[in-house]
């Protein structure tokens, strides 16, 4: 392996972090609820990032793991929030249009942000048939979609909302329409 | 017949927790010469202490047993109490039963309390012999002499010379200085180290208290503390001896880098390009070989790829050394900036196995070479460098990704490790210091003693004792020289006087006293030929007066009378 070392200044950038400050501790990692799924840990990934190693990192799964939870950014003694770091990478990958490593986690963000940009607010039932369909995966959980519609949870009819054209300028102020596989 | 006093001890509970105290005293009022017994609970306490002088005089007292804990601790205090009443300090003796007894044999009460009778049984039988005695007056001379001109040894000559004592500074090589005057900028400022000597350097050459003499070595020690005899010689166009009387020797010789040439997997005095710290302190020295600018060795192109390699030679007790040499740490992340700031569009990276930045400041700046410098530090111990295609490889792995990491350096870097001068074994033989293990002068006692060495009147300051960094070593060379000062503050030595000495009219000469001497305080007389015993040095062990097959040999107040006395009484 040869380092590359411009990638961690990209990253850095994009993310907002000051990946240099790592020192390894691996807090991070190990406060992770995602970490004992993913084949490259918090720590890793940033490690990863600092060597340059551009094309693992965009091609794997793990970090379309990261959950969000802020544990990594609210426990690091160099105030790295290594999520962040994650966030910037998808946004690489998706840009550079690699084939996502968890497509199912994407198509689900997709589909939840197709829903808000539509609605102006997130109408689960047809986020839900999206998702289904364009994971191509029907029949998992449908023993708790039943469940949730028996008590009353998914409405069947959307609600638009009064300022859409609002959330509508949001989206087109925070980055283009990327389309992916 | 001597009038016997004995005050038992319960030091809180610590005694009478396990030694029936009510008992000792009721069992030793019925020993011979004991006129008076008494038990209380803390006898060094003042009350305590007024309780012995009251005694004394109350009851016309010659001599005190105190029976409490090890005279380490309180044997000073009690000749003290005594004296203060006015009794011979000598006849004060203590008899341990709080570590000899108490504190060993805490669950069986009945053993310790018959085996605290039976210590001061036999401490009673020692005190019936004991004679009055005072102690010893030495004179000393307060000239002190410090081997070696580096940071460590100016910084203890000017402390002492400022005080007021001459001192004599003896440096082997032609100039002073030492390694720090071969180093570029320092941490954590890069403040020019050649610059910050001039200063010390200048003060030292100035002062009218300071001698020094530069191409000279000690070539013999004799003598004691306070009193010693220094022969030098100096190297000029002719050489010169002299011979100065001395009361206080500070060894502060600093040390040597490990050849790079044991480190051949890197390529170590191999490649022209695989060089050593010093070295690159080197070419970074505006007076150095390059004028300042940073060069290939091979063929003076400016490197774009510089590798350092931490820990090459130290924390390695398999091929190497087994310690850590402290300053390396602080010197790559240093020597790495510099690099930056030289050839800032080249790249740095740094092997190492741990970041050792323990001191003010150090964390964060090896943080900036990692942040700001943009010094790439990779964990992982390399394996191997070598020579191809005219650059050096080198072969590591990042442990923290995992995976294993190959750069293609202009110029390698190996961080060796610290080691003793290749001299330092004879340093020590000459100023009776012995060396450890790795060879480093030994300091008295690690935690509590370590400017001084287990001679009297030779201290130790620097890089000698151990790889140290500047500050540090000035702090230890201060310490030195406090402890030069402390000893010239006396207006004489005391010495204890219950020490050996000699029946000239027993003693044959047959000299097996003189090897048995574990301090070398046993000679022959020139002409009388009987043994002497030098007083100053003698600490009172009896080794000698055990050989002696005359009796001639003797300790005050512990002689063959008195250690037989002591066995029968407890037999």
């Amino acid at each position: 392996m040869k380092p590359d070392l411009t990638f961690v200044e990209q990253v850095s950038e994009l993310s907002h972090q000051n990946v240099r400050r790592c020192y390894y501790c691996l807090r991070c990692s190990a406060g992770c609820p995602a970490a004992p799924f993913m084949e490259y840990t918090p720590a890793q990934i940033l490690r990863l990032v600092q060597l340059g190693q551009k094309e693992v990192l965009l091609h794997s799964s793990a970090i379309w793991l990261c959950i969000g939870c802020e544990t990594c950014g609210t426990r690091c003694p160099n105030e790295i929030h290594a999520g962040a770091v994650i966030d910037a990478l998808r946004q690489l990958a998706l840009a550079e249009k690699v084939p996502v490593g968890e497509r199912t986690v994407w198509k689900l963000h997709e589909a939840f942000l197709d829903s808000i940009r539509h609605w102006g607010r997130l109408h689960e039932l047809t986020m839900l048939m999206q998702y289904k369909l364009t994971s191509r995966d029907l029949f998992s959980d449908l023993d708790m979609g039943l469940a949730m519609f028996l008590r009353g949870k998914i409405h069947p009819l959307p609600q638009r909302i009064a300022g859409l054209e609002q959330i509508q300028r949001l989206f087109a102020m925070t980055g283009k329409d990327v389309e992916v596989e | 017949m001597k009038r016997i006093g004995i005050f038992v001890c319960h030091c809180g509970t610590n005694i009478a927790g396990a030694v029936d105290v009510e008992r000792v005293v009721q069992e030793i009022r019925k020993f011979p010469d004991v006129v008076y017994a008494v038990d209380y609970k803390y006898m060094c306490s003042d009350p305590g202490q007024a309780l012995i002088r009251d005694h004394i005089r109350e009851d016309r007292l010659d001599a005190v047993v105190v029976a409490a804990c090890s005279p380490t601790m309180h044997e000073a205090t009690f000749r003290r109490a005594g004296e203060a009443a006015g009794i011979n300090a000598y006849q004060t003796e203590i008899a341990n039963i709080r570590e000899q007894s108490s504190w060993v044999h805490e669950k069986q009460r009945e053993a310790a309390t018959q085996k605290a009778i039976e210590t001061i049984q036999t401490i009673v039988a020692k005190v019936r012999y004991n004679q009055s005695l005072t102690p010893f007056y030495l004179p000393l001379v307060k000239r002190a002499l410090v081997l070696g001109g580096g940071i460590a040894g100016m910084q203890t000559a000017l402390d002492v010379a400022n005080a007021g004592y001459p001192v004599v500074l003896v440096e082997r090589t032609d100039h002073l200085g030492g390694h720090m005057a071969e180093l570029s900028g320092l941490y954590l400022n890069f403040d020019s180290a050649p610059g910050l000597l001039q200063r010390k350097i200048d003060a030292v050459m100035d002062h009218p208290n300071i001698q020094v003499l530069t191409n000279a070595a000690v070539v013999d020690v004799g003598g004691y503390v306070g009193n010693f005899i220094v022969k030098v010689e100096q190297q000029g166009e002719e050489m010169v001896s002299y011979s100065f009387d001395i009361g206080a020797i500070v060894a502060a010789t600093g040390y040597d880098l490990y050849g790079k040439e044991h480190l051949g997997e890197y390529g170590g005095g191999r490649y022209p390009d695989v060089i050593d710290g010093l070295q690159f302190e080197e070419m970074l020295r505006p007076d150095g070989p390059t004028g300042g600018k940073v060069r290939r060795p091979s063929d003076g192109q400016v490197p774009q790829e510089v590798v350092w390699v931490q820990c090459a030679g130290s924390r390695d007790p398999e091929l190497h050394m087994a310690y850590c040499s402290k300053v390396c740490c602080m010197y790559v992340a240093k020597q790495s900036m510099a690099y930056k700031q030289h050839v800032p569009g080249g790249h740095a990276t740094v092997f190492y196995i741990d970041i050792r930045s323990q001191g003010k400041g150090y964390e964060e700046f090896v943080q900036q070479a990692m942040e700001e410098h943009e010094v790439l530090y990779v964990r992982g111990k390399v394996s191997k460098v070598f020579q191809e295609n005219g650059h050096l490889t080198v072969w590591g792995v990042d442990t923290l990704a995992g995976l294993p990491i190959e750069v293609e350096a202009d110029l390698v870097v190996l961080a060796t490790a610290t080691v003793p001068r290749h001299d330092a074994w004879e340093v020590g033989q000459l100023l009776r210091v012995s060396t450890d293990e790795h060879g480093f002068l030994s300091e008295a006692h690690p935690k509590l003693r370590p400017v001084e060495s287990l001679t009297a009147g030779v201290f130790l300051a620097g890089a000698a004792q151990f790889p140290k960094d500047i500050p540090e070593t000035v702090a230890q060379a201060s310490g030195a020289a406090a402890k030069v000062l402390s000893l010239f503050s006396l207006r004489q030595m005391v010495q204890e006087p219950t020490i050996a000495y000699v029946d000239a009219e027993l003693c044959s000469g047959c000299g097996l006293c003189i090897p048995a001497c574990p301090y070398d305080a046993r000679a022959m007389h020139e002409w009388r030929h009987i043994a002497t015993v030098n007083t100053a040095l003698c600490q009172g062990c009896a080794a000698c007066a055990t050989v002696c097959p005359n009796k001639a040999c003797q300790v005050r107040n512990l002689t063959n009378q008195q250690v037989l006395s002591m066995v029968e009484a407890y037999l």
